[in-house]
């Protein structure tokens, strides 16, 4: 019941704040005008989970991690060479969700070309363009993962840039 | 940098939201989706009891659920007035779909406008007229008057020839059965209207005359018959990319051996073999590597021919198979034109007359005809000659135990807008009905088509056969007033370099002369448009969603509604009619075209009457319409085959699996329709019996076109992308695609790129003497050297830019038959920056 209460709050956030333009027809009338100067949250908060250390990778094999609860499957990468997003000394670390955004397919990663395929409609997304899908069904680029790493090498995911398949909220 | 959206969750739909029946409105396979709305202040919860789906939202859904939809499928939008929550989601119970959604229906919610969420901010609210040296916004009153009273000036004093149509002619988006009848009814009832042309092509004519001069209906079976062939043949088509849903729902099923239980059900006597696929195609598409994927690499295909040679290669097939005995003579005997017609004069060159490129006559007489050996054919179409075998085994060899193979072909695009369209056809059309394959479960021969259907009109045979070339009369200087309804000329129509250079002249005109009359009266204000009007001018009228290219140029700008923004009907390329209810209201004060056509009738005949030309201004009575469903019963219900049996109530109930055209009878409130065409053997012909067609290979049969490919280095060829719809007029505004295409790609194979100095993303002018256009060069080691791809119909570079003006008799266009020069113009422009240059064949 916790998680639930959790889960309606942060939507009528959503409502308040995620979409901008709503705040005169969603915040309601009601509200004095002092507290439509308060500040709301305008995304779901995430948790700041460990996922690996980056003496665990090695380059160009996806680790299995999970985020942001363990019924949200991901692959931590590095892939070697700086990319947009990429966290670590190289720039080169980054993170996503395999549930493909189409039908909920996990993806297969296909390390000759550093992509994302989904065996049920044939999507595929690119690891070194965050995501980008290159081609496919989907009508969101690949969710990934917003990563930090501390000075002890300590990867952690912080938040998602997209909505995961099979949740209409990130955290559950 | 790649486009996110930081949307990371959406409200429920509640367990008590209105629901809509709802149908994609992109292409024609019109899957199936629900609508769901709900008021600004309430929403659903996680409990099973507080949602539409009844399950538990705080747990994560499996693979397939139905309980998820994607942030574009949410949106804000105007319902009655009020603001409103809406979700458009695929419909699970739909059978055309099953719960897929493509990435283009997908995005329906999104490519809405809403002044709440801003998106699709470009949608027109107000109908504009030039004025002032501007478009400004006022009254339907307004604008339609000075539309009725130049266009009546025009028709009275030069005739009905002055008045030129660009029309579309199609069922989904803002078509559909209603708004097709309103402009038919406008246009070849009130007037007859001859010099007119449809929305991707410059004339008023069928992109598949062949086939109906055959006596075979382009759009013959049933997907299911996709699940139940023995071999599928995709010919001039990507279905993957372009009929999606069709292709993963229907025939990537069959290609796995997953309908083979249901095989086994309908067709319970015969082998059942793993099925197979033929490709025909100049080019590798991601279709090929799909059915490589479900079906394995050996029980693929893939004839790569030469462009413009389908015709030989479609010949050598028919000849073989005949050869070979594996026709079906009872078929042949019993439903097929027995006596072979005299052969025309000119023959093979020539048919009869223009209007009959090919010879329509018994099966032995396009025979012999048609012969084409194997071996020719390979030199021409440059295939391996036993690949050309194969292919007719797959076709047509009988099966292990005898039984005759089940073959469904289906073609589009790459015959269509390619050599010899007409022959080409027909001689596709030979083979389906030489092997009994038409009415047949598991086979058919069909279009594969572009956009949903929804054609209801008074006759066109004032026409006449060929039609008039538009674009060239528009050239060449004629015509005076131009009505416009969803086209687009800038984008998709052929030899636009010269149309637009022209097109921009004579419409200035109008323009400076309406510039010249600021602040005169209305009267004195047609005067002027009059009078450049006999200058040379063009008085456009331009009616659409968006002010477009096209509305850029005209003179009065209507605003129209699109599905889900009204009730609208249309059916699917296997003829699957449906209601696609209205759920949001139109923006401002934009309207259903089908009641825009009724105002400008009721306005022509005030016009007409004042006058005093009241014989012409009774013809435009009868458009006493309030809503698009008066409009239904004015046209469908009265006129279509069996329409008196279709109502809106009767669709509403069938859902968003309606029932298959033409309407049987009903049984009770439920109408029954037809699965497929032709199963009783009787074709649509005066005898019932089918032609075929005796059409030899006659090389390039385009003028220009052989000229253009002795002399340019790259076949230019063209076609769609599944991301973007036609001419991307709301995907221009969709930051997801444009974020993929900033520009269109030219796909390339990398030593071309290579000896033009060029990189991945690098912006490129594609030049020939037709005129030039750019495109981002895409690297593709599938691509044959020499032989690009590049999208078509987009926004920021038009293929039809440098598409030469020669048509086949018929007027249809040869846009895939291009052959240009390259250069560089620039270094990967930055909105290119981060995008992906990776092959778009799926890989393990």
């Amino acid at each position: 019941m916790k998680c639930n209460r959790l889960v309606d709050a942060g939507r009528r956030q959503f409502l308040r704040g995620g979409l901008v333009a709503t705040a005169g027809a969603a915040a309601g009338t009601m509200m004095p005008e002092r507290a439509e100067a308060q500040s709301a949250l305008a995304r779901v908060s995430y948790p700041a989970n460990r996922l690996a250390n980056i003496a665990d990778l090695t380059e160009n094999e996806p680790l299995d991690v999970a985020y942001p609860d363990e019924r949200s499957p991901g692959v931590l990468l590095k892939l070697g060479q700086a990319v947009e997003g990429g966290v670590g000394p190289d720039g080169d670390i980054v993170g996503y969700s395999v549930l493909c955004p189409h039908k909920g397919w996990f993806l297969i990663y296909n390390s000759d070309d550093r992509s994302f395929n989904c065996p049920g409609h044939y999507s595929r997304f690119d690891a070194e363009a965050g995501g980008q899908q290159i081609w496919g069904h989907a009508t969101n680029n690949l969710p990934q993962f917003v990563l930090r790493v501390d000075g002890e090498g300590e990867i952690y995911a912080e938040g998602v840039d997209e909505l995961i398949f099979g949740r209409l909220s990130n955290t559950l | 940098m790649t486009y996110k959206r930081q949307v990371d969750r959406l409200p429920i739909i509640p367990a008590d939201a209105t629901v809509h029946n709802s149908v994609c409105h992109y292409c024609i396979v019109g899957c199936g989706y629900k609508t769901y709305t709900w008021p600004m202040n309430k929403q659903g919860g996680t409990a099973p009891d507080e949602n539409i789906f009844g399950v538990d939202l705080s747990q994560q859904q499996p693979q397939d659920s139905n309980a998820w939809y994607a942030p574009s499928m949410y949106n804000v939008v105007r319902q009655n007035g009020q603001d409103v929550h809406m979700v458009i989601k695929p419909d699970q119970d739909c059978v055309v779909n099953s719960g897929l959604a493509s990435v283009r229906g997908a995005r329906m919610a999104e490519n809405h406008p809403s002044d709440v969420t801003g998106t699709q901010g470009h949608r027109l609210t107000d109908p504009l007229v030039w004025r002032y040296g501007t478009y400004n916004p006022t009254s339907w009153d307004d604008a339609l008057d000075l539309v009725a009273r130049v266009t009546a000036r025009i028709v009275v004093e030069n005739g009905e020839d002055d008045l030129v149509v660009s029309m579309f002619d199609h069922g989904g988006s803002g078509g559909g059965y209603e708004n097709t009848w309103g402009t038919g009814k406008l246009y070849f009832e009130s007037m007859k209207i001859k010099n007119v042309r449809i929305h991707n092509r410059p004339a008023y004519n069928s992109e598949v005359h062949a086939t109906r001069d055959m006596g075979v209906s382009e759009l013959n079976n049933a997907y299911e018959d996709a699940q139940l062939a023995d071999t599928l043949v995709a010919w001039g088509c990507n279905p993957l990319e372009c009929q999606t849903n069709y292709f993963l729902n229907h025939w990537i099923p069959n290609l796995q051996g997953m309908s083979s239980s249901r095989k086994a059900e309908l067709i319970p006597d015969e082998d059942h073999p793993r099925a197979r696929i033929i490709f025909i195609d100049p080019r590798r598409t991601v279709s090929i590597n799909a059915a490589e994927q479900a079906a394995g690499a050996d029980n693929v295909l893939h004839l790569p021919i030469n462009s413009g040679t389908d015709l030989a290669l479609a010949n050598a097939i028919f000849t073989y198979v005949a050869d070979q005995g594996w026709v079906d003579t009872d078929f042949i005997e019993s439903h097929t034109k027995a006596e072979a017609e005299p052969r025309p004069a000119l023959f093979p060159a020539r048919g009869e007359t223009d209007a009959e490129p090919g010879h329509l006559t018994s099966f032995q007489d396009a025979l012999d005809a048609n012969r084409m050996s194997i071996e020719e054919a390979a030199q021409l179409c440059g295939v391996p000659a036993e690949d050309i075998v194969t292919a007719a085994e797959w076709i047509a060899m009988p099966k292990e135990n005898g039984a005759r193979r089940r073959t469904m072909i289906g073609y589009e695009k790459g015959v269509i807008w390619n050599n010899d369209n007409y022959r080409t056809n027909g001689a596709i059309v030979n083979i389906s009905l030489a092997t009994g394959n038409i009415g047949r479960l598991g086979g058919g021969c069909v279009r594969m088509g572009g956009h949903q259907e929804g054609y209801v009109r008074p006759s066109a045979a004032h026409v006449g056969r060929p039609a008039t070339y538009v674009d060239q009369l528009l050239i060449s200087g004629n015509g005076g007033v131009h009505h416009v309804w969803d086209c687009n000329q800038y984008r998709t129509t052929l030899n636009a370099t010269e149309f637009k250079r022209i097109y921009n002249r004579r419409t200035n005109m109008v323009k400076e002369a309406m510039d010249a009359a600021a602040g005169a009266t209305r009267e004195e204000q047609v005067e002027a448009i009059v009078n450049a009007i006999r200058q040379g001018g063009l008085f456009t009228v331009d009616v659409d969603i968006i002010h477009n290219e096209m509305g850029q140029r005209a003179h009065v700008v209507l605003p129209g509604a699109q599905t889900g923004e009204m009730n609208l009907t249309s059916m699917n390329g296997e003829r699957r009619m449906r209601l696609a209810e209205r759920y949001m209201d139109p923006p401002g004060r934009s309207r259903p075209d089908c009641l825009i056509a009724a105002g400008i009738a009721q306005h022509m005949e005030r016009v007409l009457r004042e006058m005093g030309e009241d014989d012409y201004a009774d013809q435009f009575t009868g458009y006493d319409w309030e809503t698009e469903e008066d409009a239904f019963m004015d046209g469908y219900h009265r006129n279509a085959h069996n329409g008196e049996l279709v109502t809106y109530d009767r669709l509403r109930a069938l859902g968003t699996n309606g029932f298959q055209e033409p309407a049987q009878r009903l049984e009770g409130e439920t109408i029954v329709g037809t699965p497929r065409l032709y199963a009783d053997g009787n074709f649509s012909s005066e005898d019932g019996r089918a032609r075929f067609m005796a059409g030899p290979w006659r090389g390039l049969a385009t003028p220009g076109k052989e000229e253009e490919r002795a002399r340019y280095p790259f076949l230019i060829n063209n076609g769609r992308s599944n991301l973007n719809w036609q001419n991307w007029y709301l995907d221009q505004e969709n930051d997801f695609v444009t974020d993929r295409w900033p520009y269109p790609f030219i796909e390339m194979h990398p030593d071309d790129m290579e000896a033009r100095g060029l990189g991945a993303g690098d912006l490129v002018e594609v030049h020939n003497d037709n005129g030039a256009t750019q495109a981002m060069v895409y690297p593709t080691e599938t691509a044959r050297p020499g032989e690009t791809f590049m999208l078509f119909g987009a926004p920021r570079g038009v293929q039809g830019n440098i598409v030469g003006s020669g048509t086949n008799e018929l007027i249809i266009p040869v846009y895939k038959q291009t052959w240009a020069d390259i250069r560089k113009i620039s270094d990967r422009p930055s909105v290119a920056d981060g995008i992906s240059f990776k092959s778009k064949e799926f890989r393990f």
